[in-house]
């Protein structure tokens, strides 16, 4: 048959195309259960390290039974909707909705005696999505850890906020002031100064990843006050 | 026939391998895939990783394209390289997804930069199409190991001076806010140059690597 000729040239293509085609949609296929399985292992081992528990991936499950007690996914005032499971929330598509029709997913976690709440982040990066997971303590107040992870942020520079020296620094900071009004925990260019409650210090080179974590825990967070002011 | 009887590591063969490592380097001689050694140069381990998964994909679609290479209708083969390019790279990130998830993480926004690596379209254009698997094959480890020496040469010198780290290990000292607490280097003043990581150095450093290599292999400077 004549490579050039037009008729081969079609039968090429569309040999070639399905025979790709299909190889791919195997590999997918058979690949789908273990790599959802990754992720899910993965949320839960992020929600664990941000009440301080590292475990490894393949035994997150088991440790994450333990500690959290309580999932719920909660109305915009702060009551809880039964009737939506809060780790099944996908928090990318959650939050392009109105404000008053997301459910936002809280963790109650109890590892010894002390009582946290773990507040899913979601948010967007200089480049790409950027989250992560911050507990209070039970006065709902004070961070117990924060943990963050990014899809594209660049290496070596916004990239950092999931390094652990960057969440470990919003560890005992808090999200109230005196008189109790919300005013998060914000991320500074050129250092917070020594002793600041409400800040923590931005990533050299990473200003607009860090100003993005900053404006994702305050807008998060603020749509939990309703249920933290009732309990 | 000639080409079956010729011995699998023949001198002509083992240039195959060599001559991109130095006289032909894709990086530094013939200035491809400068776009990814800019982009992931930054630390050592997303370089290295990205090193690897060139490897396999330039190997692979090498050896795929030279076994149909009587096969390709001549005006769509292009497409049907890219076609080839594209199902690997997706092929190895579903696999590293599901069995190395940690790898398939750091490699994330740099999977897409191998389908468009013209190293890859310019090896199977120029070689895979007019030579036998074997052959491609010795061709695609030498190019992807050319590229992968000046990548994980260029992101060596980022992380150790941009951030003081090789690895991710701090092996210049420790930089804490005061000079008081620093150890190493650090506790003498040093500062690390941020400038470093930011794209600019990737091309003056891979401009520093091609004068010196000139500078050592005369025959490669330009008339």
């Amino acid at each position: 048959m004549d490579r050039n000729s037009n008729s081969y040239t079609f039968l090429f293509a569309i040999i070639m195309v399905v025979v790709i085609a299909s190889l791919l949609a195997y590999t997918s296929t058979t690949l789908k259960p273990l790599q959802d399985n990754n992720v899910k292992n993965e949320t839960m081992q992020n929600i664990l390290s941000s009440i301080g528990e590292n475990v490894d991936r393949d035994g997150a499950e088991v440790v994450f039974n333990k500690y959290i007690k309580q999932q719920l996914a909660l109305k915009s005032d702060g009551t809880v909707d039964p009737s939506v499971d809060a780790f099944t929330i996908n928090m990318k598509n959650e939050i392009k909705k109105p404000a008053d029709q997301q459910r936002y997913p809280l963790y109650v976690a109890e590892k010894d005696g002390q009582t946290y709440y773990i507040v899913p982040l979601w948010g967007n990066g200089l480049w790409d999505a950027i989250w992560g997971y911050v507990a209070l303590e039970s006065d709902e107040n004070t961070i117990k850890g924060a943990k963050f992870d990014h899809k594209g942020e660049t290496p070596g520079l916004g990239a950092e906020i999931k390094e652990s020296w960057f969440g470990a620094q919003y560890n005992g900071k808090q999200i109230l002031d005196a008189d109790g009004d919300f005013v998060s925990v914000t991320a500074i260019k050129g250092g917070a100064p020594q002793g600041d409650i409400h800040g923590v210090d931005g990533i050299s080179g990473g200003t607009i990843t860090s100003d993005a974590v900053s404006a994702m825990i305050s807008e998060r967070l603020a749509h939990y006050l309703p249920y933290f002011k009732n309990n | 026939m000639a080409e079956e009887r010729e011995a699998l590591f023949s001198a002509n063969n083992r240039k195959l391998l060599s001559d991109p490592l130095n006289d032909n380097n894709p990086i530094s001689v013939q200035v491809l895939g400068i776009c990814s050694a800019l982009a992931i140069t930054v630390q050592l381990k997303p370089a290295v990783v990205m090193s690897l998964a060139v490897v396999f994909v330039l190997v692979a679609s090498n050896v795929i394209v030279s076994l149909i290479r009587n096969l390709i209708p001549n005006r769509i083969r292009i497409i049907v390289q890219l076609l080839i390019v594209a199902s690997l790279v997706i092929l190895v990130d579903q696999v590293l997804k599901a069995y190395a998830y940690d790898v398939s993480k750091e490699l994330s926004v740099f999977v897409g930069l191998i389908i468009t690596n013209c190293i890859v379209m310019g090896r199977l254009e120029a070689f895979a199409l007019g030579n036998g698997p074997w052959k491609a094959f010795l061709d695609g480890i030498g190019n992807a190991t050319g590229y992968a020496a000046i990548l994980i040469l260029v992101a060596f010198f980022r992380e150790l001076l941009g951030s003081g780290k090789l690895f991710g290990f701090e092996v210049l000292g420790h930089k804490a806010r005061t000079l008081a607490d620093s150890t190493g280097l650090y506790a003498l003043g040093y500062e690390n140059n941020g400038f470093m990581l930011l794209s600019p150095m990737a091309l003056i450093t891979v401009g520093i690597i091609i004068w010196i290599q000139r500078s050592k292999n005369r025959k490669l400077i330009e008339k």
